[in-house]
């Protein structure tokens, strides 16, 4: 098991665009979305990190930009890192997918495209999870839904 | 008419034939349809369709303070309903930095035991049932009625009891709760052998689930698979031992591990954790210090804004709690990483080229709670 401070110093190896947050209990990782796959890809196949579970994804909105939480853990030695990328663009937000590297990302990804609207790019079936296409995204915290939901 | 075309439309030999299993299929134990491809009578491939229960518990979350939402987790997993109830109750404490004291650890951890051992009851009942064994039914039904009777008399309620609340517990137990546990312990350990010689043992159960469904070990971590279903792909992945919670770390056990990775080797493990959890029981029971069953909480719950994690062992698997905090009394965004929603995807790579009735007994071994994948 690595500690935190060796995993940023090997993180920071692969990626120096990676921004590491103060404070927190996990190591959380900030990288720009389009180095997302190509980070988690080398943290998945190099030996020391073995990054080989996909504990869970998931997206927070902002109002101002969407973030992706991916949540990495090594079944080897068990230590557990926080992998984040923010998305500003609001309209059209996309983002690469990790279902090649990850089988278990595929599900995932289409619940947060379901329930939030970011496209996923390379994801080998995108369509909608639970709700109608029509059905706007409603963990967005900008959705309104008159009928079904009572503001308090 | 030729003979091709006799072959191909009227006997339909080179055609796939899409049959819906579901959303009231008995043996999904719920709303969930199977989208199956058959060529004859064998699986080509499947598409599970959830959603037909989605209730947007993360989205109610959000509008709900921390100890109400306490009840709507019991509403995922309900057969381990107070499991889910602790991992929130886990996170909050964490967030908020209370110690909550030792007697509410140690009966918070009898009662995941307890409840693991009824949810693990009512899958051997149901999985006999579903394999065509009806008595296994009333076998399993028979015995979890003193768990839920042990629950009824402390908290008032034997399914969704809600009895974990940030900080500790809403009232202390009942003063039999100890001398009915310790029956209980003696009782089962009698009945649980019956178990092996009705289901275990048999030849027609073991045709039926040996060989069938495998699951190597990469599938299992690259599908997210969790809890007995991994442990039965020699995965191990048991919370209870890698991040220790509540009196876990007070407790000998054992994590069990199977390398059979098929049906019965997933069977075989829940078979093997209700003697574990049996052996968890009478360690704490006798034991259970004295003292408050609550910490001191302020009267309206608020986290410090920032991110907190959180993970427990349900019966299932692996539930993560992640909640993002702005300093409110309801969280910014809550999501649930729920183990049966991960456990079900891998259906199609495990049953593809097995008979459809062996899907039955494949989708009966990964327990699959359906109100917990659709949240």
């Amino acid at each position: 098991m690595l500690n935190r401070q060796e995993l940023t110093d090997i993180i920071r190896e692969f990626e120096p665009e990676a921004v590491f947050s103060e404070g927190t209990k996990l190591l959380e990782v900030i990288v720009p979305a389009e180095k997302l796959v190509a980070l988690a890809e080398k943290l998945k196949s190099d030996k020391r990190t073995a990054f080989n579970y996909l504990l869970n994804h998931t997206a927070v909105d902002f109002l101002t930009h969407f973030t992706v939480v991916y949540h990495l853990e090594s079944t080897d030695y068990r230590h557990l890192i926080v992998l984040k990328s923010l998305i500003s663009d609001r309209e059209n937000p996309k983002v690469d997918s990790l279902s090649a590297l990850y089988p278990a990302a595929e599900y995932f990804e289409r619940e947060v495209f379901d329930l939030f609207g970011i496209w996923f790019n390379n994801h080998p079936n995108m369509k909608r999870f639970f709700l109608e296409d029509d059905y706007g995204f409603p963990l967005r915290k900008d959705f309104r839904d008159e009928v079904n939901i009572i503001e308090r | 008419m030729s003979e091709e075309i006799i072959k191909d439309v009227i006997v339909g030999e080179n055609e796939d034939y899409i049959i819906n299993m579901g959303p009231q299929h008995p043996s999904t134990h719920g709303v969930l349809r199977f989208e199956v491809c058959l060529k004859g009578e064998t699986v080509k491939y499947l598409i599970p369709h959830i959603g037909y229960i989605h209730r947007g518990i993360e989205k109610m979350c959000e509008a709900n303070t921390y100890p109400q939402i306490i009840h709507l987790t019991d509403r995922m997993d309900y057969l381990s309903a107070h499991i889910n109830n602790e991992a929130v109750c886990l996170l909050v404490e964490d967030a908020m930095q209370v110690e909550v004291p030792e007697r509410v650890k140690y009966i918070r951890t009898i009662l995941d035991e307890l409840n693991r051992i009824a949810s693990h009851q009512l899958w051997w009942c149901a999985f006999g049932m579903d394999l065509g064994a009806l008595t296994s039914f009333f076998y399993g039904l028979r015995d979890r009625e003193h768990i839920l009777d042990i629950f009824e008399e402390s908290f008032g309620s034997r399914l969704l009891h809600s009895f974990v609340m940030p900080g500790g517990l809403m009232h202390d137990v009942h003063p039999n709760f100890q001398k009915r546990i310790k029956e209980f312990i003696k009782y089962f350990r009698k009945k649980l052998p019956e178990y092996d010689q009705l289901l275990t043992g048999n030849v027609i159960f073991q045709n039926r689930t040996k060989g069938i469904g495998y699951m190597s070990k990469e599938t299992a971590i690259g599908y997210g698979i969790t809890g007995p279903s991994g442990r039965g792909s020699n995965y191990s992945c048991d919370i209870r031992k890698i991040a220790p919670y509540s009196a876990y770390d007070k407790v000998q056990f054992n994590e069990i591990l199977e390398t059979g990775c098929d049906t019965f080797a997933r069977y075989k493990v829940r078979m093997a954790e209700m003697w574990e959890s049996l052996s968890i029981l009478e360690q704490l029971v006798d034991n259970i210090p004295e003292g408050d069953f609550t910490a001191k909480m302020k009267p309206i719950i608020k986290l410090p804004a920032g991110e907190y994690f959180q993970r427990v062992e349900t019966a299932r698997g692996e539930l993560a709690v992640y909640v993002v905090s702005d300093g409110n009394k309801s969280p910014y965004r809550m999501k649930f990483r729920t183990p049966n929603f991960s456990n079900l995807f891998v259906m199609n790579e495990i049953t593809a080229g097995h008979k459809i009735a062996d899907l039955i007994a494949i989708s009966g071994s990964l327990d699959l709670v359906i109100p917990d994948i659709d949240r």
